[in-house]
């Protein structure tokens, strides 16, 4: 189980590494704690990693002056676990709580926010919660002789499971989160086998009564994240978690064909999410 | 402060372990070392036309054409219906199981050799392959060894008449169970280290193993050597389990091809291969058939066991121990007037099955505590007192049971009687109606097993193995500063044998365990043992020492005595010293006396000197036993399938604790597997046998955070048989933890109409099955007609 040979570079700064990564054979690479074990099973087989963690704009974070959070893609789970969020409000507890509860400390300490919105594994944490909190994903690529950025709605960036709208030539080096009013409450419920392992089922839920912004999110489906937009209104509206059967038509009209188990899963996780909003109220 | 037999004394090996500093065979550093990586086979079942290796390369690869000088591993047993099966250290003709041994390629490092692996082309007919062992009975069956002409290493039968308690009964209980496929997952995976020492001449193997003296015979045997060429050497291993106490195929292969290479070969399994290749354990199943009259006394067990022994026999415990351990097993700590087991050891396109912690006892223990649940919920009686009531009483010892196991001594039923009370039996009932009527379900559930110990020579004659354990020796030597020296041929692996065989001598000769040390595992430095398995090291190696250790603290009386100017059987051993009344000598003057200054003792002084060998075996062979009661309350989250266990309790009797910190240690780390089994282990394949866990992602293994605190309990019935009165205790934990913690899922499922019968029980399965059910209670016994 060792990867087979592959060229590294290190870059120092953020033009150098997307010129690396411009031919398109390159692979960047961060906290590797998913990129690691692929290549140790030769499923991944990179003829150049690009590491791109020497790179202090990926791990800054900033509230920005229109009061959106920046967090660059660089920064750990284990840093937002510990506090790293230069604010207070349910915007960062939300994330405060979900980077906690990521695999393990020790995947936490190396694994990436924006290396696991790259990877895009279905019942990764961050792909449902971006998702859930309507984040824009910032990219850059090195084209014509100068870096270029385009921003991206995480809800258009993940395709499929892991499949994501970056190009070849691109890295992902921001996420953008708009700003969420202090009487915004969430909900983050995730179904495992064990602590730290990849959720069976998992849904997150925000609503802002300031802005009228509510969304159900359910991860974990073996794809993108789907939204349930008419029971996170639903919800934001009556103040109370529907019946579990009518949670239950609604995943069975946006996901058909689920297994029983799954499908009680995803019910119960999207309950219990829609509920912890209900008590944060 | 004594630290002698049962002193709580830190493990003499934690310092290295932790520090980092302890040699594993992935450790060692030989000059002109080269790694090995192994081209598996990617299919469960085809015919092998043809190896072919890449160009240029061809002196890096070997295959079984390569090593056409060396024999298969072949476990001949006894036993009659016994096929005997060719294991060959590189596949030949045909491949057998995913993950088998093709071709072993050598590079300087384990990256390239992996590089080189991969050019490797295999030219593989596939076969048909066979995945469920009760497929594999059935007449048609694709065959896994062509000549057998039916996939059954071996069949057995106990013959018991139930005419009679067939008539008695009030209650039959049927049901099915099944046990998962399950990997052992030792911290260290199998790692072997092989190179021609030119000076001994000899070849010397390196290789993480609990049974040192026994590989060296193995890979004798398979390359044809004389014993005096080989030498194998144990370092340090993390964690045996039974999966080290074969010969490994890889053992011969990497020996075979240091020697052709010329140069010291290494091969350290990954984490991949051993969840593929090593997948090699725990399968049963049971179908099962119990008497019970109508307050829940048990009459008699009628059941077929079914092991699925996948494609080999391993070498030297075969495919028959398992499924002889089953049938001879089952009826456990209860007494039972009839008995009738039919057991099947079926070939399957699997890897080789190998014994793990508890040996075939995981699976009759589940089977067994189940049945006595569902009996009685069948009396609507309390599960703890019909098992209470049914289990072998102390006034029948030594009790002899109906598969001819002799029970040495213990309070079977106490044992259930002091659970219950370290668990609050009783408060918990009231609790539970309380948490039904909120919505929870939350349940108990007990599970009392027998551990023999230690068995030797004519339990392992009977099973007709090729190799039988006897006598076990050891040498103890006091050194010339005083300090002792203590060698054994068994091995240290994580059960803390180095700390508790010290801790024997330390008994007899009063120096502190921290100026004992032990050397152990090397077949060129210590005396012949069979090794670790079975439980027997502390009981057989621990006696050994014991022996020595007290014929050495005799002859160190008389020198004393000589010295001292008094009588020999006046002189007292303590505190590093020899005394005399008031008058002492310290150890380290009388080996000084010994060694350098001999004019000091008389002419008439005894030559065998301060360093003996001694051998040992217990009174009887047939093995001492263990016992113990394991008890769970658990938390089923009926939305989710999910099982929090909310408290774990053990009420054990191993005799005489020699180190009850490691008693303690064995404990919760045996229960800690026993819970893997219970929740969550279980290797799964496709039709076509390809195995789908061949991750730890996979694979799931329990974690800190899934395991309870556990409390312990303890009764200390001396063995009447062996040395200080000691039991094996290594395995034991590991057995009782699927019944328990079933039995406790059931409890809280009971008005769900819900019965697991099934390991692991996973959310999964829980899950369906409330998702399943009506919610009426089922039938859980008849009436007899």
């Amino acid at each position: 189980m060792k990867p087979a040979a592959f060229g590294y570079t290190r870059p120092a700064s953020l033009d150098a590494a997307a010129e690396a990564i411009a031919g398109g054979a390159a692979k960047p690479a961060s906290g590797t704690q998913s990129l690691g074990p692929m290549l140790n099973l030769r499923l991944a087989r990179p003829g150049h990693l690009v590491d791109l963690s020497a790179l202090p704009e990926l791990t800054s974070i900033v509230v920005e002056p229109d009061g959106r959070l920046r967090i660059g893609a660089g920064v750990t789970h284990g840093r937002i676990e510990d506090g790293a969020l230069p604010e207070n409000g349910p915007r960062s507890e939300m994330l405060r709580h979900v980077a906690g509860d990521i695999a393990y400390r020790a995947v936490r300490n190396r694994g990436t926010l924006g290396g696991s919105l790259a990877h895009a594994d279905p019942a990764a944490d961050w792909v449902t919660t971006m998702t859930a909190l309507d984040a824009t994903l910032e990219l850059i690529a090195w084209r014509s002789g100068r870096l270029a950025r385009r921003q991206i709605a995480m809800r258009r960036f993940m395709l499929g499971a892991y499949r994501t709208a970056l190009e070849s030539d691109e890295i992902l080096s921001a996420v953008l989160l708009p700003k969420l009013s202090d009487s915004a409450c969430w909900g983050y419920a995730k179904i495992c086998r064990k602590v730290g392992e990849f959720a069976d089922a998992m849904a997150a839920v925000v609503l802002d009564p300031a802005s009228g912004y509510a969304r159900g999110v359910v991860g974990s489906t073996g794809g993108a994240p789907v939204l349930f937009p008419h029971l996170a209104a639903d919800l934001a509206r009556q103040g109370q978690v529907p019946e579990e059967a009518v949670v239950g038509e609604a995943l069975d009209a946006a996901l058909p064909g689920l297994a029983l188990v799954k499908r009680k899963l995803m019910t119960v996780a999207l309950v219990r999410a829609m509920s912890q909003t209900v008590v944060r109220q | 402060m004594s630290t002698g037999i049962g002193a709580r004394v830190i493990r003499k090996e934690d310092a290295r372990l932790l520090a980092g500093t302890a040699r594993f065979v992935g450790d060692i550093k030989l000059p002109r070392l080269w790694e090995a990586a192994f081209v598996r086979s990617p299919i469960a079942h085809g015919i092998l036309r043809g190896v072919v290796k890449p160009n240029g390369l061809e002196d890096r690869v070997f295959t079984a054409d390569d090593m056409a000088d060396v024999l298969p591993i072949r476990a001949e047993s006894s036993l009659p219906t016994y096929k005997m099966s060719d294991y060959p250290p590189l596949a030949r003709d045909k491949v057998r199981y995913v993950g088998e041994c093709v071709a072993l390629c050598i590079a300087p490092t384990r990256a390239e050799a992996e590089d080189i692996a991969e050019l490797v082309t295999l030219d593989i007919d596939p076969l048909p392959p066979v995945v469920d062992a009760l497929e594999a009975r059935e007449v048609g069956a694709p065959l896994v060894h062509d000549a057998w002409g039916d996939n059954l290493f071996l069949t057995t039968q106990v013959d018991g008449d139930m005419e009679a308690v067939k008539a008695q009964s009030a209650i039959v209980i049927e049901r099915e169970y099944n046990t998962a496929r399950q990997c052992m997952t030792p911290m260290e995976g199998k790692g072997v280290l092989a190179h021609w020492d030119g000076k001994d001449g000899q070849l010397v193997v390196h290789t993480s193993t609990q049974v040192p003296h026994l590989i060296r015979t193995g890979i004798a045997l398979c390359l044809q050597m004389d014993q005096g060429d080989v030498r194998v050497i144990a370092p340090d291993v993390g964690g045996g389990f039974g999966y080290k106490c074969v010969l490994q195929p890889e053992e011969v292969s990497v020996s075979w091809a240091a020697r052709k290479a010329g140069r010291p070969i290494r091969w350290t399994e990954d984490r991949r291969e051993h969840l593929v290749a090593g997948a090699n354990t725990r399968q049963h199943h049971y179908k099962l058939t119990a008497y019970a009259d109508k307050r829940g006394k048990l009459l008699g067990i009628d059941a077929e066991v079914t092991v699925d022994i996948g494609a080999y026999s391993v070498w030297p415990f075969t495919a028959c121990l398992e499924a002889s351990q089953a049938g001879g097993n089952l009826p456990g700590p209860y007494a039972l007037e009839a008995y009738r087991c039919k057991t099947f050891s079926v070939a399957t396109n699997k890897p080789a099955f190998t014994p793990y912690r508890g040996v075939a006892r995981p699976g009759v223990c589940f089977a067994m505590e189940l049945t006595i649940d569902a009996i009685a919920r069948a009396v609507s009686r309390e599960p703890a007192d019909v098992r209470r009531e049914n289990l072998v009483p102390a006034t029948a010892m030594p009790y002899t049971n109906v598969t001819n196991k002799h029970y040495d001594s213990g309070d079977y039923p106490e044992s259930v009687v002091q659970a219950a009370r370290m668990i609050d039996l009783e408060g918990f009932r009231a609790r539970q109606e309380a948490a039904r009527g909120e919505g929870r379900r939350i349940g108990i559930g007990f599970s009392t097993f027998t551990e023999q110990s230690a068995h030797g020579t004519k339990v392992f004659a009977a099973w007709g193995l090729p190799l039988v354990p006897g006598y076990e020796q050891a040498m103890v030597k006091l050194t010339p500063s005083g300090s002792v020296e203590v060698r054994s041929g068994n091995h240290s692996f994580g059960q803390g044998l180095e700390t508790t065989i010290a801790q024997v001598a330390s008994e007899w000769l009063r120096v502190d365990v921290s100026d004992i040390k032990v050397t152990m595992g090397d077949t060129g430095l210590t005396p012949y043992s069979t090794g670790a398995y079975a439980s027997r090291g502390m009981v057989m190696a621990g006696g050994a020492v014991s022996k020595a250790a007290e014929e050495l603290a005799g002859r160190i009386k008389i020198h004393a005595g000589h010295l001292l100017q008094a009588n020999p059987d006046d002189i007292e051993l303590r505190e590093g010293a020899a005394w005399a009344g008031s008058a002492s000598i310290s150890l380290s003057d009388i080996a000084h006396a010994w060694y350098l200054r001999p004019d000091q003792l008389p002419d008439d002084v005894n030559t065998a000197g301060l360093e003996v060998t001694q051998g040992y075996k217990p009174d009887v062979d047939t093995g001492v036993f263990t016992y113990a009661t394991h008890a769970a309350i658990v938390e089923v989250d009926p939305e989710t399938g999910r099982v929090e266990i909310d408290d774990y309790v053990i009420f054990e009797d191993c005799g005489r604790r020699v180190n009850p910190l490691i008693l303690e240690g064995q404990a919760y780390g045996g229960a800690a597997q026993g819970i893997g089994t219970a929740l969550f282990e279980e290797v799964l394949y496709d039709a076509s046998g390809q195995p789908l866990t061949s991750t730890l992602a996979d694979y799931i293994l329990p974690g800190p955070a899934e395991l309870p605190k556990m409390r312990l309990g303890h009764a200390e019935t001396l063995s009447p048989f062996t040395r200080h009165g000691i039991k094996g205790v290594g395995e034991g934990a590991a057995i009782a933890p699927g019944g328990a913690i079933v039995n406790a899922i059931n409890d809280a499922l009971h008005p769900d109409g819900v019965e697991l019968t099934q390991l692991p029980a996973t959310p999964e399965r829980i899950l369906q099955a409330l998702l399943s059910t009506d919610g009426a209670t089922p039938e859980f016994g008849e009436a007899a007609e």
